[in-house]
Formats: structure tokens, C-alpha cells, sequence
């Protein structure tokens, strides 16, 4: 979990840094975000608009902390005894629906809180929610018609076994959840929920000072937990720490290169997209996993 | 051993060190000083290298940037903006006119001294500052917090009552909700 952490608020920082050397800028040093975060943790916080509000935050990283639970984050039984439980044998349907549980805190707990920017960005979110899900869906169910196993460690084992990465074997499930992922980070063209310049920051307009930095450290731990679960069921996981670095960084890089050239998508505009080819090529996944394979 | 003398020293100074170079501000635009913050804020002059950042709620800033005058109709928004920010939090007065009304220094609808209604750690003078002397300002800000002398936010609170005075004598129809800090 420390390293999630770390991980995760690093590549945020880096995110930082690359927006800022593509827009020619000199950027933030890349623990800025260590900085915010410290700093947000010590403000003092006094904002009461009912309970569901507090729990919300609260929510939103115990979802994330969950679902890095259940997935297998080295192959194998690692490296060291202490990370063997780190391999827990994980079931994909189950970790879908894990998933979704932090969006729905935040959702709660925006809503709560009164304010109209925060309700529209909750729609505005789940809306775009039922956009991505589609196309991920469909490339998940893609690789488990194809492997016949539900099992994330069954997954990673049928790679490592027959020695082939699962972008080789079906790529018209990961053409599809490549272009879902896009819509899953809430880079620039697809960050419609939280918009500053239109809803002041959306669902966390109300939150400030300790809320927010459970909400900053929930979204680093969720998005390396994101790409954990593409590198294990696209990239045939990871054998050691580095190779779990590099390719997620690699697979990170395409949301944040493509959100730093985009401008913002409306809302509808956004959905229909991932119902256009993105699905598309889920359900020619689902196909080739079927009748090909 | 937090309540132990030295470490809690310790952690104070982590806790301004990481204050004073993380400055989440809210622009307050409501004079022609707004016009300034873009180019401060963007590639030229780029004020994300000094961990100074833009925020789009009061809830979530710690640095409240008066542009420029204020008029009289506008300091009610200004208040309540800053009390809705979170300890602790601070005041840059941006252009003369938040320092003595500048090119209004006779006009009847706009507030000459900002310091009577809100407390303000630091200004900037000019009329316009450009980008430099914006992030100067800032830079004094910093020091201020890593000398501990930046406490407008606390002198608020002890002098609540006169503060509230002045505001009364300007904002005439007092229909202000309070706000927890």
C-alpha cells in the first residue's frame, strides 16, 4: 500500500512535470505533490454538511485500498515472504464491481454537500461512468471467454505459461480497453466531471483542506491500481518491481500524452465516443474471443 | 512524543516547509488586475515551478488574491469567500487600490483600505504589477510563513469585533451566514 502510494504520487508528479515541458514550461519539481499533500493533511478542517459528507472521502480510499488488495501486483509469490499475501487470488467480476465503489462514495458525498457544481459533476461523472464501463466490460469479458478462467493469478498464469502477452493474443480487447482507459483517468478530453473552468472542480468543490488530500491520495493509490490491473491482465504482469515500473509508466503515458493535446469533450459528446468505436472493437474482441480463437 | 517540545518542532517546521511551498491560490478577479494572473500563471512566467497553483473554490485554497479595487457590493463576496477558506489561509493585496484606492481614491463606491475588512499578509504594489513583481510578492509571502509571521488569519479571529465594524459600515443590508472555522 506505501508503495502504491509512493508510486502513485510520484507519476502524478511526474504528470506534472511532462504537462508542464509540453506546454514549455519549467513545472513543478516531481515531489509536489508530496508537498500538497503533507500540506493539505495539516490544514485544520471545519466543513460539516451532514454525515454522508465525511464518509465520502473516507469511501473513496477505502475502495481503492481494497481493490489494491485484490489484485496481484508481482507474479508469482514475489520476490520477498511478506508480499506473498500482496497475490491475492482474485476474481475480474469482483474487482469490477470494487471499482466502481469509490466513484460511488465520492457521489454520495458530493451530493451531500449542497452545492450545485458538485451535482452536476456527479452526473456529469456517473454519466461518462456508463460510457467507459462499456467497452471495458467488453474487452474483460473478451479475455475470459478467451482464457475460460475469471481468476485475475489465472490470468497472469496463462500469459506467463504460454509465454505470449494478452495484447498479442486478443488486440481488439485491448485496442478497446486502451480507449476505455482513456476515459478511466479523466485526462483532458474526457475529464468532463471535473472541468475548473466550468464547475469550479466538481464533485470536490466543497472539499477542502483534509477531505481533499484523502481524495488526492485515494485518486494516486486508484490510478496505480488501474494500471496494475491492465499491466496484469494485458501485459502479462510483472516479474520484478522495475518491469512493473516501467510498464506502467509506458501504459500511463497514453491518457496523459493524449489529455495534454486535448481540449475538454461535452458531456454527450464523451459518451457517445465510448459507444462509438471503443465498443466497436469490444465487441470484435468478444467475437474473435468466441468464434476465432 | 508529538507532545514532546522538540519534536513538535519538528513537525512544525515540516508542516510550514511543506505550507510555504505548496500555495494553492483563488484569484479573486474583480479589477482589471485579473488580467495579470494568466500570464502569471502560464508558460512565460510559469508560477507552478514555485508550487503556486490555481484553485477553483474557496474550500480548497489557502492564498486569496484580491485583484485590484473592490467595490463596495463586491467586498461582501470577497468576505465571504474568505471565510469559507480553511486555516490557514492567507491575504495578497494585488494593485494599489487595495492599498490606498489608487486611480479611486475618491470614488464613492469602492473600498480604499482592504486591510480595514480583511486581513492582508502581504501586498503588491503597482498599477498594473507585472507578472515578476506578482511573483515577488509570493515569494515574500513564503518567507513570511517560513518565519512564522504570517498570521493574518489568526488576527482576524482576535479582532473579529472590529473587523465586523468596518464591514458593517459598508455592506449595509447584513445578511451574511456563519461559517464554522
Amino acid at each position: 500500500m506505501l508503495l502504491a502510494f509512493v508510486v502513485g504520487v510520484f507519476y502524478g508528479g511526474f504528470v506534472r512535470k511532462i504537462t508542464a515541458r509540453v506546454q514549455n514550461r519549467v513545472g513543478p519539481p516531481v515531489y509536489q505533490n508530496f508537498l500538497d499533500i503533507l500540506k493539505l493533511y495539516s490544514k485544520k478542517t471545519a466543513i460539516n454538511h451532514g454525515w454522508m459528507q465525511h464518509l465520502g472521502p473516507a469511501f473513496a480510499i477505502t475502495a481503492s485500498v481494497t481493490s489494491l488488495m485484490f489484485i496481484p501486483i508481482l507474479n508469482g509469490t514475489g520476490w520477498c515472504v511478506w508480499f506473498e499475501n500482496l497475490n491475492f487470488k482474485g476474481d475480474l467480476i469482483f474487482l469490477l464491481y470494487m471499482m466502481v465503489f469509490g466513484s460511488l462514495g465520492m457521489a454520495l458525498g458530493a451530493g451531500q454537500t449542497g452545492n450545485p457544481n458538485s451535482a452536476i459533476g456527479v452526473s456529469r461523472g456517473l454519466s461518462q461512468m456508463v460510457g467507459y464501463e462499456i467497452p471495458w466490460v467488453l474487452a474483460i469479458v473478451a479475455l475470459m471467454l478467451q482464457t475460460k478462467t475469471t481468476s485475475l493469478t489465472g490470468l497472469v498464469d496463462f500469459q506467463v505459461s504460454n509465454g505470449t502477452w494478452m495484447m498479442f493474443e486478443s488486440p481488439f480487447a485491448f485496442i478497446a480497453a486502451v480507449l476505455a482507459m482513456l476515459g478511466m483517468f479523466h485526462y483532458a478530453p474526457f475529464d468532463v466531471p471535473f472541468a475548473p473552468s466550468e464547475l469550479s472542480s466538481g464533485p470536490a468543490s466543497e472539499f477542502g483542506g483534509k477531505y481533499l488530500a484523502l481524495m488526492m491520495s485515494s485518486g494516486s493509490i486508484f490510478s496505480f491500481v488501474k494500471l496494475v490491473l491492465i499491466v496484469d491482465v494485458f501485459l502479462g504482469g510483472a516479474a520484478n518491481l522495475i518491469m512493473l515500473v516501467v510498464k506502467t509508466f509506458t501504459l500511463y503515458m497514453i491518457p496523459v500524452l493524449y489529455g495534454i493535446v486535448s481540449p475538454r469533450y461535452r458531456t454527450e459528446q464523451s459518451i457517445r465516443y465510448f459507444w462509438g468505436w471503443p465498443t466497436f472493437f469490444g465487441i470484435v474482441g468478444v467475437i474473435y474471443a468466441v468464434f476465432v480463437r | 512524543m508529538i507532545n514532546d517540545k522538540n519534536s513538535r518542532k519538528i513537525a512544525d517546521i515540516i508542516q510550514d516547509f511543506s505550507r510555504k511551498h505548496s500555495l494553492f491560490m483563488l484569484a479573486y478577479g474583480t479589477g482589471c488586475g485579473a488580467i495579470e494572473i494568466p500570464p502569471t500563471t502560464t508558460s512565460r512566467y510559469d508560477a507552478e515551478r514555485f508550487g503556486i497553483r490555481g484553485m477553483a473554490t474557496p474550500r480548497q485554497a489557502d492564498v486569496l488574491l484580491i485583484t485590484g479595487y473592490l467595490a463596495t457590493k463586491t467586498l461582501k463576496r470577497v468576505i465571504r469567500a474568505y471565510e469559507q477558506m480553511q486555516d490557514p489561509k492567507y491575504v495578497i493585496g494585488f494593485g494599489s487600490c487595495t492599498i490606498n484606492g489608487g486611480m479611486y481614491w475618491d470614488s464613492y463606491n469602492t473600498v480604499k483600505i482592504l486591510s480595514d475588512y480583511i486581513p492582508v499578509d502581504v501586498y503588491i504594489n503597482g498599477c498594473m504589477p507585472r507578472p515578476e513583481a506578482v511573483i515577488t510578492g509570493f515569494i515574500e509571502l513564503q518567507n513570511l510563513i517560513k518565519e512564522g509571521k504570517a498570521n493574518g488569519a489568526e488576527q482576524y479571529k482576535e479582532n473579529l469585533e472590529w473587523y465586523r465594524e468596518n464591514q458593517r459600515k459598508v455592506i449595509k443590508n447584513w445578511k451574511m451566514p456563519d461559517y464554522n472555522w
